[in-house]
């Protein structure tokens, strides 16, 4: 059997480390993820006239009543710009929420299609994190129009940004990666994120500023919470006008690396296991 | 490895020496099935808790061996529940076996369920792609086989319609089309050639005969005894995940018949 012939060669027997190898098979594999990141950010805008500013719609809508209900309760016109504050950290913490969720739903959507033909099973929650990063980055524009009219000042450290949303995007792809596994072999575990997801938001400050939360407890909520660091790097070059220093970047960076690192381990520990029970 | 019986029949490739494409040694797939279902989490810590968790094994393959050579059109029979499917999804890559080793050389395109990748707010354009990249080809390399495959689904004039709109006979067609345009080494055929009208049946299968000419390895299983006769070279007859029968098609759908009755 000659086998000097340039062909795909699959043999069960050789399976190396699983988590190498699935990272090898995105990479093979890009133009997939590609468009299937296409493929979700054009059946998102066809349908809508409004387009872009459809997904911009719930943030904006959010930031208006509460601007309205927080001005009263703790006097948010004490903080300068409080409506592009609030919207800078809902910007961010959506595209957490958003995407995490969509990589677990994809998954089981194209459950039916793992069944059928081999694909990087990341490719899912890869895609999702991509198409996420697009609309992410589109939404900074109704930003800066926000930003212009509660007269933040908008500076040069805003090309930081994609430095930023790099850790931010980590993070989402390794719980993603984490609740789908789950996901998989439980179908409630999606509904147990969506209420997991809403106290967390709570317990992070994104609606409120870090500032009024009891000295008692800002250790527990801030120090101990990635989300925190995570927000906080995406909101300081925007609504502060400056670049994050040192202190503010590890914690995100390293935390969003181990994150990324254990869910896309576990993950692709159990994805052998997947088209067996999807 | 060649043994008298496995060799191929096929009188095309008699002055090659076969080239083994598809390699199944001892393969078993064990599913666990839960003695009770467990839908949610909840449920599964509340029963972990109280130790009553059980699982009852179903190999759905068991010790199998099997050898499929270049450009046989090979075909498996049996009845439902037999683990055919389980086959096809072992040669797809899409599941690994339990045990034993599977090995499979080239690419595979399997026509399962065809347009099961298809989404349907997208165009049928844009469909083509995404199908085309499932099956590891870029958007560069599928733009050059494009018109050549709107034109076999003759959607020349749709293509462009979100894919919700095509009835199911366009649907097929062009999932049909794209899985067989892209010249697989393996294609894996799935009870899916009644496509379309009988014109369409007629070119469909020219088609696969046209792939198989090129060195084409194809996988057919059906419960059609006709059509297996007629396309195969060898067969195999799977019953409760063992294979009973490998050999000449003829032989095998004999000796498949003979049980059944």
């Amino acid at each position: 059997m000659s086998e000097a012939q340039s062909t795909v060669i699959y043999d069960s027997y050789k399976r190396g480390n699983p988590a190498l190898e699935e990272l090898r098979e995105v990479l093979h594999y890009r133009h997939l993820i590609f468009q299937l990141a296409r493929r979700d950010i054009l059946t998102r805008y066809k349908r809508s006239i409004l387009g872009v500013a459809w997904t911009m719609l719930n943030p904006l809508g959010m930031m208006i009543v509460l601007t309205l209900a927080f001005s009263h309760i703790w006097r948010a016109e004490t903080i300068h710009g409080y409506p592009a504050y609030v919207l800078i950290s809902l910007m961010a913490w959506n595209f957490f929420a958003q995407t995490s969720t969509a990589s677990m739903v994809n998954l089981v959507w194209g459950g039916g299609l793992l069944h059928r033909i081999y694909i990087p099973r990341t490719s899912f929650a890869i895609a999702a994190i991509t198409t996420g990063l697009v609309n992410l980055t589109l939404s900074i524009v109704p930003t800066l129009i926000v930003m212009g009219i509660t007269g933040v000042p908008i500076r040069a450290s805003i090309l930081f940004l994609p430095i930023s949303m790099l850790p931010l995007a980590e993070f989402a792809l390794g719980i993603g990666l984490l609740i789908s596994t789950f996901a998989v072999y439980f179908p409630d575990v999606a509904e147990m994120y969506q209420i997991v997801i809403t106290g967390w938001m709570y317990l992070t400050p994104v609606i409120y500023p870090e500032s009024i939360l009891p000295e008692s407890y800002r250790f527990w909520i801030t120090h101990l919470n990635p989300m925190y660091y995570l927000i906080n790097i995406y909101r300081i070059p925007l609504y502060d006008g400056r670049l994050p220093n040192l202190q503010e970047l590890w914690p995100a960076f390293v935390m969003a690396a181990i994150v990324l690192l254990a869910g896309w381990v576990f993950f692709s520990s159990k994805s052998d296991e997947f088209a067996y029970r999807i | 490895m060649l043994t008298a019986s496995n060799s191929p029949m096929d009188a095309h490739n008699s002055f090659l020496p076969a080239q083994e494409v598809i390699r199944l040694e001892k393969v078993s797939v064990r599913y666990k099935a839960p003695n009770e279902r467990i839908g949610t989490f909840k449920e599964y810590i509340i029963r972990r808790l109280q130790g009553r968790i059980h699982h009852e094994n179903f190999w759905a393959l068991y010790d199998v061996d099997l050898v499929i050579f270049q450009g046989e059109v090979f075909g498996l029979i049996g009845n439902n529940g037999a683990g055919k499917s389980t086959l096809l999804k072992l040669i797809a890559r899409v599941l690994r076996p339990t045990s034993g080793r599977v090995w499979v050389r080239g690419r595979v395109a399997p026509l399962l369920e065809i347009g099961a990748g298809f989404h349907p707010e997208l165009s049928g354009r844009e469909n083509v792609f995404l199908n085309g990249a499932m099956l590891g080809f870029t958007r560069k390399e599928m733009e050059k086989k494009f018109s050549k495959i709107v034109e076999f689904a003759e959607l020349a004039n749709f293509i462009e319609a979100p894919i919700r709109t095509y009835s199911s006979g366009m649907w097929a067609r062009l999932g049909f089309a794209v899985a067989t345009d892209v010249e697989p080494d393996i294609l894996i055929v799935d009870e899916t050639l009644a496509i379309g009208d009988e014109a369409f049946q007629r070119k469909s299968s020219a088609r696969i005969q046209s792939i198989q000419k090129q060195g084409a390895t194809i996988v057919l299983v059906s419960h059609n005894m006709s059509l297996v006769e007629q396309m195969c070279t060898r067969a195999a007859w799977l019953d409760h995940g063992r294979i009973q029968i490998v050999g000449d098609v003829k032989e095998v759908i004999k000796a498949y018949r003979q049980k059944q009755q």
